[in-house]
């Protein structure tokens, strides 16, 4: 084998691996693009409303279910939203996110008791979202509430990711 | 006939190269004494095929649509031919092939077979673990009913805590910022393709190394690997008394294996596949979402660890877990085999099972969580029907103590068994315990009326254990 041969097989090689490269990128850029895209998409809150004042009892607190605007025209029932809102006096509001601060479960709302509890774990809520008991390392999160002609409205929000939200 | 079915079989040999190709593997040679301990691991693939084949009869009517999975899962299990049977054959397949990856890995770790040269042989059967639980993660997640919308969430939480990329994790995992329509389709993918594709690679590659290096032998008390020697040693070994895999060998796996899938079908036919929760309707809030068993133990681990060493563990725990199952044989790769010669292999073994055994048995109970719906208190309970201890217990009720504390066997396990608590805290240990609250208890001051405090303790104080009849004599 002469070095001539030597070198042309290792251009070949090369050449070789080299086009898989390309062909590769060719198919894998867009397929990473694509799949890691919901990471990059940024939807911000939209202002809802939820009803009524008059709708809402002074010192009551109820379950208001609402559609997520910017969800998939296929998600169906899974664009249904829940939170937890509070009419405090006559003109306050409080929206709580449903997701426990511990590991996102459903808090529910026991009115007599006036706690929020988790199925998950047992974390416990105060009436105003301070953690009573159990693992949550932060109060329940809150919506952004407003009224406005009469109406309740809420900010649409993501779910909250505990470590990464801020109170 | 004969003649004809065995001239095209021949053709067909000749023409494909079947005998040449798989006939060397075959008639491998294997110790002749590797027996009943030794159909785990094909046990574990033949738990694979099943859920390979019921997942794609399965298929044929899944929708991947968030807004119609459920409704599919229905149409199988309540009205397609043999859609609940199938459905119940994945559950219990995927039931089955945790068990048998179990049994497989503990029996390879005891019998120090993942020592030289088999360290690769481990190292992806490791790996093969990792994507099994992967795969009965997803495959809850594609029951998409409440309890699988919830959980995604609860993963997308755990992702969170990841430091820097915490958000982009759960996001990668919702699939956006909320459940919606494209977090189920990505678990469809990665469920139905990515992960299969990677398991029918690394099973390859696991099989291909088991051919290279031989099934080991069963390990003998002193006879130690030494890399040096240990390959001419068991090439002698084979020379002498080791039979052909087929049929010699491979016998017992048929027959283990063919008991593995009569107990999955019966389990199937007479247990059923699970029961569909509620819709995944994230406005329904009454949900209470729990893993499927394999991953009971873990939903407990979340519950109990401390609250401080939580963060930490949630992360930290399964990479260290995974490095080290990764790193076994890297860091003991010869010397003894046998269990007899290394009791802390018999030790890790029996105490990871008693750990992860004990786990589950707190996450099937879960006495963490709150009792939603506590039967009420009955007046023989109560010991009366009118008056403060009575109002007292409906003041127990109301304010939420019955949801985490027992009386006679009814209420919560969250909080202490209060049944008695008469006969250990004065009146006013209990009315600052209440109104103060205590360890993992709420305070009540500011929630409770002066006169149901009252109710409340004399409810609590009447809880005491019963007086024996001749003190009760005495005392009138």
């Amino acid at each position: 084998m002469t070095p001539d041969e030597i070198t042309r097989r290792r251009f070949l090689e090369k050449l070789c691996i080299g086009l898989s490269g390309i062909c590769a990128a060719i198919l894998g850029i867009p397929l990473v693009g694509f799949v890691v895209a919901p990471i990059f998409r940024r939807t911000t809150g939209k202002w809802i409303s939820v009803g009524n004042i008059t709708d809402y009892e002074v010192g009551k607190t109820v379950s208001v279910t609402i559609t997520d605007p910017s969800s998939l025209p296929w998600a169906g029932i899974t664009a249904k939203n829940a939170l937890w809102l509070r009419r405090v006096n006559e003109s306050e509001f409080i929206g709580f996110s449903v997701n426990c601060t511990h590991l996102g479960c459903p808090v529910r709302w026991l009115a007599d008791a006036g706690l929020f509890m988790c199925p998950c774990h047992g974390g416990v809520y105060y009436s105003d979202g301070t953690v009573a008991a159990g693992p949550p390392p932060k109060p329940l999160i809150r919506y952004d509430v407003r009224t406005a002609n009469g109406q309740v409205q809420i900010k649409t929000m993501a779910i909250p990711i505990t470590t990464t939200t801020r109170l | 006939m004969k003649r004809f079915v065995t001239g095209t079989w021949r053709w067909l040999d000749d023409r494909l190269g079947i005998s040449t190709l798989i006939g060397p593997s075959l008639k491998h040679l294997v110790p002749r004494d590797a027996r009943w301990w030794y159909v785990f691991g094909s046990a574990t693939m033949l738990a694979f095929i099943v859920q390979v084949v019921t997942g794609v009869a399965l298929a044929f009517s899944y929708t991947s649509s968030a807004s119609q999975a459920y409704e599919t899962l229905e149409w199988i299990t309540n009205e397609a031919p043999f859609g609940s049977f199938l459905r119940g054959m994945h559950y219990f397949g995927a039931s089955a092939m945790v068990l048998m990856v179990g049994a497989h890995m503990a029996q390879t770790f005891l019998f120090g077979s993942y020592k030289f040269p088999r360290e690769m042989n481990w190292t992806t059967g490791v790996l093969l673990l990792g994507f099994t639980l992967v795969m009965g993660f997803t495959g809850q997640l594609l029951r998409w009913d409440q309890t699988a919308a919830w959980s995604v969430v609860v993963a997308a939480e755990q992702a969170g805590r990841v430091p820097l990329i915490g958000n982009f994790l759960a996001q990668f995992i919702l699939g956006g910022t909320t459940i919606g329509g494209a977090t189920l389709s990505r678990f469809f993918a990665i469920h139905v393709f990515i992960i299969p594709a990677l398991m029918f690679t690394f099973i390859g590659i696991h099989l291909m190394l088991v051919l290279r290096h031989g099934i080991a032998e069963p390990p003998t008390a002193g006879k130690e690997v030494d890399p040096k020697t240990y390959r001419r040693e068991y090439e002698e070994l084979m020379q002498k008394t080791g039979h052909p895999f087929w049929p010699d060998g491979a016998w017992r796996d048929f027959v283990f294996g063919t008991g593995l899938i009569i107990v999955i079908a019966l389990l199937a036919y007479f247990v059923g596949p699970p029961t569909l929760d509620k819709p995944p309707d994230p406005s329904i809030l009454h949900a209470d979402p729990r893993p499927d068993w394999y991953l009971l133990w873990y939903f407990a681990l979340l519950a109990m660890i401390p609250r401080e060493l939580e963060g930490y563990l949630m992360i930290l725990g399964p990479v260290v877990i995974g490095v080290l199952l990764l790193a076994a044989p890297m860091l003991n790769n010869r010397g003894e085999r046998a269990p007899s010669r290394r009791p802390w292999s018999i030790a890790v073994v029996l105490l990871s099972v008693i750990m992860i055994g004990s786990l589950w048995i707190a996450g099937a109970n879960s006495p963490w969580s709150p009792n939603f719906d506590p039967a009420p208190l009955t007046e023989k309970v109560i010991g009366a029907n009118s008056g403060p201890v009575f109002e007292g217990a409906r003041v127990f009720q109301s304010k939420g103590c019955l949801n985490c504390h027992l009386i006679s066997g009814d209420g919560g396990r969250r909080g202490p068994d209060l049944t008695y608590i008469g006969d250990t805290l004065s009146e006013s240990d209990m009315i600052i315990r209440i109104v103060n609250g205590g360890v993992n208890m709420p305070a009540y001051g500011n929630s409770i009326k002066p006169e149901e405090l009252a109710q409340l303790t004399a409810f609590l104080q009447s809880r005491k254990r019963p007086m024996p009849a001749a003190l009760e004599a005495a005392d009138r």
